[in-house]
């Protein structure tokens, strides 16, 4: 067991951050980048340009040895052991009852090596979990948090910007895939990932060289338009993307069936998994009785719906619950992902409101995601 | 950021202007506040002929992030709001002290503990 350290954690560019005038925000006990200067600025430049993030929050771990994909298979509820070397899957966490621990993202770097990355608030449980359910297996469980900064540069003028740093082979590099390269002549695993609805890459790298490579993303893409980000924008653009977020659509009262992405849970893979039966009959639930399910909301005022508002029939009745909202700078409107009941859900469905703060506002039921890019 | 002198400020993060002839102030938040705030995004102010009473919320201020209230830092009646402010509630964030002020009014009264310029940036920047 470790304590955490009583004063939020500061990554290797807090310094960087400061200095261009960051506000910065306690986040899972790291203190980050919540903007640099408008939010708004920021969402649209990752639309339409790029925009450099420091993720390091992000918790790394790392499962290495000859059983590593068997115990990952037997810890998460995807089939990680069938995962190509070079790519990444998005896959979850589950407890026993079959509720979300966590979502994460899972590399394969070599036959016997992944790199799992987890949300920072949940980068303790997932090591306590992942160490356990480990036990048995020919597989080491790594704590890497430390070992990693996480820079994502995003958006479209991504793949050129990065190509001035790098001799990897980025057009060979597909979405959900990650290779061991050099950037800004450090070592680096670039991976095309992200959490913005655009295409762009994450890097992984050694704390120490995290100034450098972000200097030199910063001089690379100052042509054409790259800016520094913050969380802020980094959840409005996660949002429009229609991509969950663990504290608000995920929790360990959600199922991933519940969520809509009972596709990630893969029931046919040898051996058992932790949450298999749960989850199993979670499965069976889910075609026979329709659960709350999550849909798009959006407003035609100008009034935000937050997190925990309530949806209500036109008669003011609780039809479901929002989980995220926010202003929308590529709709020009507020938006929120809610889970309502399943009479509302149809994309069309007349007559369901949002509650806010005592005023009834009209919404529109929408298919997520709000926006895909056009590729 | 310079706070303008010729104002006076509210530990709300108010502005508040010296009232004309016809004892009209107009009324806004601070740069500091817009700053503190983001991006705002909606702006819900009080209606045109109400009574306001010095303290109390009279609307809301919303950003990507958050809502907050609005506060008036003086008594009176309402004779005035922004309706730019209102279709282009980005106008608090980029213009604060000018074109994004919120309201105005008629002031009967006023609470003693309103601030100069020099005394609300020693405020604000603590």
């Amino acid at each position: 067991m470790t304590d955490a350290p009583p004063t939020p954690r500061r990554t290797a560019l807090d310094a960087r951050h400061r200095a261009l005038g960051a506000t910065m925000t306690d986040f899972a006990g790291w203190d980050m980048p919540l903007r640099y200067g408008s939010e708004r600025d920021e969402h649209t430049a990752v639309r339409t340009r790029a925009g450099l993030f420091d993720l390091s929050h992000m918790g790394e771990i790392s499962l290495i040895g000859p059983q590593a994909g068997d115990a990952l298979d037997h810890a998460l509820v995807g089939r990680l052991s069938a995962l190509a070397v070079g790519r990444a899957r998005y896959t979850m966490i589950c407890d026993h009852e079959g509720g979300i621990l966590d979502d994460l993202i899972v590399y394969r770097l070599g036959d016997e090596e992944f790199l799992v990355v987890a949300n920072a608030a949940n980068a303790q449980v997932v090591l306590d979990a992942l160490t356990e359910r480990a036990d048995g297996f020919e597989a080491t469980v790594r704590d890497d948090r430390d070992a990693y900064a996480l820079l994502a540069v995003q958006g479209p003028e991504s793949p050129g910007i990065l190509k001035r740093l790098t001799d990897a082979d980025l057009d060979g590099l597909k979405y959900y895939a990650g290779l061991p390269g050099t950037v800004a002549g450090v070592s680096a695993l670039i991976a095309r990932t992200g959490y913005t609805g655009e295409d762009g890459f994450e890097l992984f790298l050694a704390p120490d060289d995290a100034e450098r490579v972000w200097e030199a993303l910063t001089e690379a893409g100052a042509p054409v338009g790259l800016v520094p980000c913050g969380l802020s924008c980094r959840d409005t653009l996660r949002l429009e993307a229609g991509m969950p977020l663990y504290g608000h659509e995920l929790t360990t009262d959600t199922t991933p069936f519940d969520a809509g992405l009972g596709r990630v849970v893969k029931f046919e893979k040898p051996g058992d998994f932790v949450g298999r039966e749960a989850l199993e009959a979670a499965s069976r639930q889910a075609d026979t009785v329709t659960p709350r399910t999550l849909v798009g909301l959006i407003a035609s005022g100008r009034r935000v719906p937050r997190a925990g508002y309530a949806v209500v029939a036109a008669d003011g009745s609780a039809i479901g619950q929002v989980t995220s909202g926010a202003p929308a700078p590529t709709l020009g409107k507020p938006i929120a992902m809610a889970y309502v009941d399943p009479e509302y859900a149809k994309p069309g469905t007349e007559g369901v409101f949002v509650d806010i703060r005592g005023a009834r506002e009209p919404y529109e039921v929408v298919a997520l995601p709000f926006y895909k890019r056009e590729r | 950021m310079s706070n303008p002198q010729q104002l006076r400020y509210s530990k709300e993060h108010e502005w508040l202007s010296a009232a004309g002839e016809d004892g009209v102030s107009t009324i806004g938040i601070t740069e500091f506040a817009a700053n503190a705030l983001g991006d705002v995004v909606y702006v819900q102010l009080p209606d045109v002929g109400s009574t306001v009473s010095a303290g109390d919320t009279c609307g809301e201020l919303e950003s990507t992030k958050s809502v907050s209230d609005l506060y008036t830092p003086v008594s009176g009646e309402v004779t005035e709001i922004n309706e730019d402010v209102v279709n282009d509630p980005a106008l608090v964030n980029s213009a604060p002290f000018e074109g994004g002020w919120l309201f105005k009014v008629r002031v009967t009264s006023e609470p003693a503990d309103l601030l100069s310029a020099d005394e609300y940036t020693a405020f604000a920047e603590n």
